[in-house]
């Protein structure tokens, strides 16, 4: 329930999905930018294209969350026990994502037979 | 409904923590269905990320991933080769559309039937442009790029090469590529059409190879996950057509909370649009 008056409630409306678009606009303009669509041959590194999107979107989300869905005008109990729940998503990502990538590493070493057998040569020899 | 419960809590003002615990205030200052809605939305918030985990992890357990601005590049009236535009746009009608939303919840706070009315059926309209927009992406997807659950023709070179014929399209016999550029294997009279190249650098320099499907796991992800998402945007236009259609016949003049359940449909509207920022991300930006 909004503590707010109607014309200053329509007012951070319209101030909110502006923001919103400007923000969508911006991502995915670098996206562009940074992968060499608009100025040809420029390229930015994919680790800090990566962080910038996923800063931008959080920023989507919590103005999505605060602005749209009155999450800001709550009380702190009921805001406490639906976000803090998420951030054990935060630990769910890493986990998986090194997992994945443990997985990939494993595909390499039985596709490339080679690899494997010298392998096992530098295990047997560390053994004695 | 703000100065009913102040006259309560008033009344009760001595007994207040008693009152409390045998049900008779809400310590979260929000009804049930308000309350529960977000809790269903932060359960499905778990089976979104769920989803998107896993195609993180998919997506990390290969050597290559398809490139999305090759992928997501088609737009309606035949146009090709404009990386990310017909996303972006289904993107603007959502974000339009929980904003239409927001300008109905703001409506019905202040008892306007015809503005709540006139609001929800633009989130109406906005939602079905979604829908159709989908629609038309899929059908992309599936028609003419031949992508399936199973079968991802999207692939990505892991070498330089010179390709040894054309496939009628784009690429031209003696085109070269680099490692990391992207490619589409055709189909021609139902089977897969592999264009055969020769490796220019690295180890396998001068090998004649042949195109490769892409990671098989990117189509049945694709389509399950912004399926999934899809669905919650066509049942959520279900209930808005409903709650709106109870608006307009003055359902909700007569109750005692008023418009509270354009506020809780508009809950879960946002959460469909929440839900898009991430599946834009994980799709099509990163």
């Amino acid at each position: 329930m909004s503590q707010l008056g109607y014309s200053e409630a329509k007012k951070i409306a319209t101030k909110t999905i502006l923001i919103l678009a400007v923000i969508t606009i911006f991502e995915v303009f670098m996206a562009l930018l940074g992968k060499g669509y608009i100025v040809s041959g420029f390229h930015l590194p994919h680790a800090l294209m990566g962080a910038l999107m996923i800063v931008m979107s959080v920023v989507k989300a919590y103005l999505i969350i605060y602005e749209f869905m009155h999450m800001k005008y709550e009380v702190p109990g009921l805001v406490k026990t639906v976000l803090l729940p998420t951030l054990l998503l935060v630990w769910a990502v890493i986990a998986f994502l090194y997992e994945g990538n443990y997985w990939n590493n494993s595909r390499i070493k039985v596709t490339n037979p080679v690899k494997v057998e010298s392998l096992k040569v530098e295990n047997h020899n560390g053994g004695h | 409904m703000a100065s009913v419960s102040v006259a309560q809590e008033h009344d009760h003002a001595h007994t207040h923590e008693e009152a409390t615990w045998k049900g008779g205030g809400s310590p979260f200052k929000a009804s049930y269905g308000k309350l529960m809605m977000w809790y269903f939305l932060l359960s499905d918030a778990f089976t979104f990320s769920g989803f998107l985990i896993a195609y993180g992890a998919l997506r990390f357990s290969v050597p290559t991933w398809p490139v999305p601005d090759f992928v997501f590049s088609s737009f309606p009236g035949g146009i090709h080769h404009k990386p990310l535009l017909f996303v972006t746009l289904m993107t603007f009608i959502l974000l339009a559309s929980s904003f239409t939303m927001v300008r109905a919840v703001q409506e019905g706070h202040r008892e306007n039937k015809r503005g709540v009315v006139v609001w929800m059926l633009w989130t109406i309209i906005g939602g079905l442009a979604f829908l159709g927009c989908q629609a038309w992406e899929w059908t992309t997807l599936m028609g003419t790029e031949h992508m399936t659950i199973t079968k991802n023709p999207f692939g990505t070179h892991t070498e330089s090469g010179v390709y040894l014929m054309g496939d009628g399209h784009d690429i031209k016999e003696g085109d070269t590529f680099k490692a990391g550029e992207s490619y589409l294997v055709h189909k021609h009279n139902g089977e897969w059409a592999p264009l055969k190249y020769k490796v220019t650098e690295g180890p396998d320099a001068g090998v004649v190879k042949e195109q490769k499907l892409g990671p098989r796991a990117f189509g049945a992800l694709f389509f399950f996950i912004t399926g999934f998402h899809g669905f919650h945007v066509l049942s959520g236009v279900a209930f808005l057509l409903i709650i709106c259609l109870n608006a307009a016949t003055g359902l909700y003049e007569k109750r005692k909370n008023g418009y509270e359940m354009v506020e809780k449909i508009g809950l879960y509207w946002h959460f469909v649009d929440l839900v898009w920022v991430f599946v834009f991300l994980c799709f099509y930006l990163l």
